[in-house]
């Protein structure tokens, strides 16, 4: 078909993130037990509920099996082989921002996150987290002056244990699955946001994750609790240097919307995708979940995942308030031999529950884009509504697209719509836009971006401009059109 | 004066059919020609060939636009040279804006000629009168590219896209089909808005419906791949009357374009 010469034409732009910053770092011995549970708890200073709280995620974990379900194919991981805590040696408690390894700094000027409250981009605060820890927070004052939290995750186990304790597990219990008991055994840094009733919060709140040491798994873990009437829009992104070794990472994050309350979740992942051959790469295996707990309450999910050898990842919304509502909007790209499955879950237990899931997948090279979404509605959840769309966009002969939807309706009363469409980049319209006067190089990348226009718009502004960018660099198109 | 087009002894394949069969035509600067035909005959063909669609395939002859090897040019390079083909069945691009894909076709088209590229106002600025020349709201602009146009819609939008671009020739291939009365109208008002002293037009047609309101120079009937008959808006109107059986002889009949 034209668009692979189109696509295949290009010189393949390389991974922009994969560099190595060498920093002495602290690592713990590969492999689990329980004595690296308690090293990594210790290491943090922790209170003992949150100790008990691990082993008994550990000891589930060790009678729980690796799902085999997803529609992904990957060597045995060696859980053995994987150091469960790195963090830079240098690292004591930061008086001030300026307390920063200029190492740690450079590295986060060189991604484009410069840590300096004076040269970030008005209006959003960040938590940069290296591979097992949190390196520097951004506009804590000013977020503290509204009565926000806004923290690394050890620092509010720390600072606010009373939250953290109430709030941790309740949507993704420590036994939920094999990947999220594992974080839950060693889960070491990550972010916490607390947005207290009636506060709006006044500006994006933002998570870096960086994993840079070797044989490392990263685990991090994300709470955020807006309580009644509280709005937040929070963001994440995600890099990883080149290495020939596939990575593990296997995040948590929970949600908790209260009464009247809206989080905003959005997340740009370009962990490392491997080589051309498919050498290489992050096992992304993450456990993302919202709980609609209050009534009016809203949670919504977009995703644009372009990285990763393998993605396993779901985020899910429970939608326990009456008239709660649920979004999920994703794109997921695999190029050369990337797979992802990814989807979501939409749970709806409360009446008038709304959820909304666009999925959209692109593929090139021999990447495998699977999408699975379960729609379930409970008996009682009256005159529930859902609308699900996911589309497939195929740039080449040799990759896949597959889609999985499990509806299951126990309500009389509900709606559900369910859309989907598989389209290749047609010959007919590269055509026309060269009869326009635009190359096909331009052409495909401007159609891809049409394709994704719908989750796009979800996302915010310098977001939106970046996964834009981003797509372009997966697919290796040099677009210069717009 | 040397013709902006000029095709001598076009043959083309489609498929590994041969369709075009020897093709001849000359087109001046200023000219509106009309290429009719029974269907088969070639026209959609003789139109793609000229705006370079990928598979269809020229065995023999030569095409010169404005003296230079049009064969030789990418598909891109024709359209930023100057040439417009307004499509039959024009393509959808969902989530790409109906603004965002013209002003790229422009700016392309721009850079290729020298001038400078038009930012988002500029554009807007642009593209008003010729907006209103085809009776299209605001609200177009912001639609994906014929994303659930109606059949009127897309044929508007290709005459706008045509309005905008202004090109050196402009190719239509079947405008008038799917058109009622009213909207045939404004189609073709916005083509006839264009015609003028440095533009030629080459209008493919079935039907002579169209060449009451786009009033021809020239008229050819294309039959079998060859140019059967040409003369002047007259001939459309005769075939009208005899159907093209009437032109549609042994092949020895086509003869080239009058001087």
């Amino acid at each position: 078909m034209p668009s692979k010469a189109a696509v295949r034409e290009l010189t393949g732009q390389e991974y922009r993130h994969g560099f190595v910053t060498d920093i002495e770092e602290e690592l713990a011995p590969k492999g689990l037990s329980e004595d690296i549970v308690r090293l990594i708890s210790h290491k943090k200073g922790e209170p003992s509920w949150l100790l008990e709280w691990r082993l008994r995620a550990y000891r589930n974990w060790l009678t729980m099996k690796e799902p085999t379900w997803a529609n992904v194919t990957y060597g045995p991981i060696d859980y053995q082989a994987i150091h469960y805590y790195a963090a830079p040696k240098a690292m004591k408690p930061l008086g001030s921002l300026e307390d920063i390894d200029p190492e740690i700094r450079a590295m986060y000027a060189k991604l484009g996150i410069p840590l300096q409250e004076q040269e970030r981009l008005a209006g959003v605060a960040v938590d940069a987290v290296l591979d097992s820890v949190s390196v520097a927070t951004t506009f804590k004052d000013r977020l503290a002056e509204l009565g926000i939290i806004f923290s690394s995750f050890s620092e509010a186990v720390r600072e606010h244990p009373e939250l953290v304790r109430r709030w941790l597990g309740t949507v993704v219990p420590f036994n939920d699955n094999f990947f999220a008991a594992l974080n839950s055994a060693v889960f070491s840094d990550g972010s916490f946001a607390y947005i207290p009733p009636g506060v709006r919060c006044p500006m994006e709140l933002s998570t870096y994750f960086r994993i840079n040491a070797q044989d490392t798994g990263q685990f991090e873990r994300t709470l955020i609790v807006a309580d009644e009437g509280a709005v937040v829009s929070y963001n994440e992104g995600c890099t990883a240097p080149v290495r020939d070794t596939n990575q593990l990472h296997a995040a948590v994050v929970e949600l908790v919307a209260l009464d009247n309350a809206e989080i905003k979740y959005s997340t740009i992942q370009n962990w490392y995708p491997g080589d051309k051959q498919g050498k290489g790469g992050i096992y992304n295996f993450v456990t993302k979940r919202g709980k609609c707990a209050g009534v009016n309450s809203r949670i919504s999910w977009t995703q644009v995942e372009t990285g990763s050898a393998i993605t396993w990842k779901y985020p899910s919304c429970i939608l326990q308030g009456d008239n709660s509502q649920g979004e999920f909007y994703s794109v997921a790209v695999t190029n050369n031999f990337q797979q992802a499955d990814t989807g979501t879950k939409m749970i709806h237990i409360g009446r008038n529950t709304r959820s909304t899931i666009v999925a959209k997948g692109i593929s090139a090279g021999h990447g495998q884009n699977t999408y699975r979404g379960q729609v379930k509605i409970l008996k009682g959840a009256a005159n529930a509504r859902n609308y699900s769309q996911c589309d497939s966009l195929l740039l080449s002969s040799t990759c896949g697209a597959h889609t999985f939807p499990d509806i299951q309706v126990m309500e009389p009363s509900a709606q559900m719509e369910h859309e989907a469409s598989t389209s290749k980049i047609g010959e007919d319209q590269l055509f026309y836009c060269q009869s326009r006067g635009i190359t096909p190089e331009d052409a495909t990348s401007m159609i891809v971006n049409g394709f994704c226009r719908k989750i796009f718009l979800n996302l915010p502004m310098e977001f939106a401009v970046e996964a834009e960018k981003l797509i372009g660099v997966s697919l290796a198109l040099e677009g210069t059109v717009g | 004066m040397t013709p902006m087009l000029e095709i001598r002894d076009l043959h083309a394949n489609v498929g590994g059919k041969e369709i075009l069969r020897g093709v001849s035509l000359d087109v001046r600067k200023g000219e509106v020609h009309a290429v009719m035909g029974p269907n088969g005959s070639g026209k959609t063909t003789l139109a793609y060939v000229l705006a370079g669609r990928p598979g269809y395939e020229v065995t023999r002859g030569t095409v010169l636009f404005e003296g230079k090897d049009l064969l030789a040019m990418r598909p891109e390079d024709r359209a930023r040279e100057g040439i417009f083909m307004a499509f039959q069945y024009p393509v959808e691009i969902p989530g790409v804006s109906n603004a965002y894909f013209l002003k790229a076709s422009l700016n392309s088209i721009r850079k290729h000629r020298g001038l400078p590229e038009l930012d988002a106002m500029e554009f807007i600025q642009l593209v008003q009168d010729r907006m209103k020349l085809l009776a299209l709201d605001d609200s177009f602009m912001r639609r994906g590219l014929n994303e659930g146009f109606s059949g009127g819609e897309k044929k508007r939008n290709e005459v706008f896209q045509m309005a905008v671009l202004e090109p050196r020739l402009a190719i239509l291939d079947e405008t008038d089909s799917g058109l009622d009365i009213d909207a045939l109208r404004v189609v073709a008002n916005g083509v006839n808005s264009m015609r003028g002293p440095e533009r030629a037009m080459v209008v493919v047609t079935h039907y002579q419906r169209l060449l009451n309101y786009i009033v021809p120079d020239r008229v050819h009937v294309l039959s079998n791949g060859r140019i059967a008959k040409s003369g002047d808006k007259e001939l459309a109107l005769e075939l009208e009357k005899r159907g093209y059986g009437w032109v549609e002889g042994p092949a020895s009949v086509a003869s080239p374009a009058p001087r």
